[in-house]
């Protein structure tokens, strides 16, 4: 019999209740179980950094933590980056702007990397960016657009502040 | 690929993750999941039970004990790395985990889990080898301490029993007029260390008084540079002093791979043993 348990946890805002195999990564629930297919599972072994949500507000890979461990924790996925009425963050903006995507796979781990990583590290240094996101592979875009987003991003911070 | 069935316990005490280890024997303590979790993931590790010790209140934090600072098993490296006490008191420590992963992987995973999965590459053996700190374990007959040069047994084998869980560490502080060098090499960072090295340097009026150095990476356990440790102290801090003593790495027990031969390592750790020393007498402050 496969060993399961009642679990709770709230993902971008919303509380939700299933029931989950313990083994079932929280990467996997999100995408199976909630249907959250923004957080893409790529190496399942901690090295890519696709997969990467933030639990509690601190970016952690979610093939590496199961779901039952999330019980009663904040989970916030990519889905949860824009606005409610859609309008997307900052930092999306300026991936769209500085192309810091092109097929799209890294990127749900490398927004919400630097979604953590900008809120604490508000004036990052371009080696800073290229430090944080060192845990995140990305094939198409060579990281510039990448790390040109962040930094303006953060630019823009600055100014706002 | 995803773990094999395993069934799950959360136990909330010490005493209670102690007590199912005694009940279960195919067993695997889960901390931060950052080995433990891609073991499982490729079925590398196929345990009949897991037991998570994220729910268990007072074995995480760190704790200014005045001569040492405590530390308890599952505090999280990301935690050691923000602490104020930890960057006052043992600065190498925060210097030694900006090695470690990527600050997504430090924010789950634990001094302690580090210290159990015992990876010959890692940075926190290396440092607990430099910091001669005691570890403490409990079991069904209550805790003990172990020094951590009696800790690792073989390669990736800790000195612990299968019904022992580790629940802190003790690291003494220093203090004085004491520097740090932490210095490491791999093909990239966040990955696992070819070699890596580390140094204390205590210094009073002109010379050096105390002295340790720790190099992890090179063989199945970090090695303290004992001779060269003795060299050094009465000494002048200076570099001619600091290659003398470096040359003595060059002697150690180093492991061969498929990537790294023995005697490049060696030769790394001459190299990285030199420069942790120079880095540590270049920030002697007071604080260690």
């Amino acid at each position: 019999m496969a060993d399961t348990r009642d679990i709770e946890m709230t993902v971008n805002g919303e509380s939700h209740a299933a029931n989950v195999e313990t083994r079932t990564s929280l990467g996997d629930f999100l995408r199976h179980g909630l249907g959250l297919t923004g957080t893409h599972m790529g190496c399942e072994h901690g090295v890519c950094g696709a997969c990467t949500v933030m639990v509690d507000g601190e970016a952690v890979r979610s093939c590496l933590m199961l779901a039952v461990q999330a019980n009663g924790h904040e989970v916030t996925t990519v889905e949860g980056l824009a606005e409610d009425d859609g309008t997307m963050s900052a930092l999306q903006e300026a991936f769209w702007k500085h192309h810091g995507l092109q097929c799209g796979f890294c990127t749900p781990g490398m927004l919400t990397s630097l979604t953590a990583f900008l809120r604490d590290n508000p004036d990052p240094s371009e080696r800073d960016v290229r430090e944080a996101i060192s845990g995140n592979i990305c094939r198409c875009t060579g990281y510039q657009g990448i790390v040109d987003a962040a930094l303006d991003v953060a630019k823009t911070m600055q100014k706002g502040s | 690929m995803k773990p094999a069935p395993f069934t799950y316990h959360d136990p909330t005490t010490a005493d209670e993750a102690v007590a199912l280890l005694a009940t279960h024997e195919d067993a695997k303590i889960l901390a931060g999941g950052q080995s433990l979790m891609p073991m499982l993931n490729m079925r590398f590790v196929v345990p009949d039970d897991v037991i998570d010790l994220n729910r268990i209140d007072g074995i995480a934090g760190i704790r200014d004990a005045g001569e040492s600072i405590e530390i308890g098993a599952m505090t999280r490296q990301r935690d050691l790395m923000r602490d104020d006490v930890i960057a006052t008191k043992a600065p190498i420590i925060p210097a030694a985990l900006h090695w470690v992963g990527h600050f997504q992987t430090r924010n789950r995973g634990t001094i302690g889990g580090s210290l159990c999965h015992l990876d010959p590459a890692a940075e926190l053996p290396c440092l607990m080898a430099l910091y001669d700190a005691e570890l403490t374990v409990q079991g069904p007959d209550g805790a003990r301490k172990i020094p951590f040069a009696e800790w690792p047994l073989a390669y990736m084998i800790p000195s612990i029993g299968p019904d022992e869980l580790l629940t802190g560490v003790s690291v003494p502080h220093w203090g004085g007029n004491t520097g740090h060098g932490f210095v490491e090499f791999s093909r990239r960072h966040g990955d696992f260390a070819i070699v890596a090295a580390a140094a204390l340097l205590t210094v009073d009026a002109g010379k050096i008084t105390r002295a340790a150095i720790s190099i992890g990476g090179a063989d199945v356990r970090p090695i303290r540079l004992t001779e060269a440790e003795t060299a050094l102290v009465g000494a002048t801090p200076d570099a001619g002093t600091f290659k003398a003593a470096a040359e003595i790495a060059r002697g150690i027990e180093a492991m061969s791979d498929a990537y790294v031969s023995s005697a490049y390592r060696q030769r790394l750790a001459a190299t990285l043993v030199e420069r942790a020393l120079a880095a540590a007498a270049s920030n002697l402050n007071g604080s260690a």
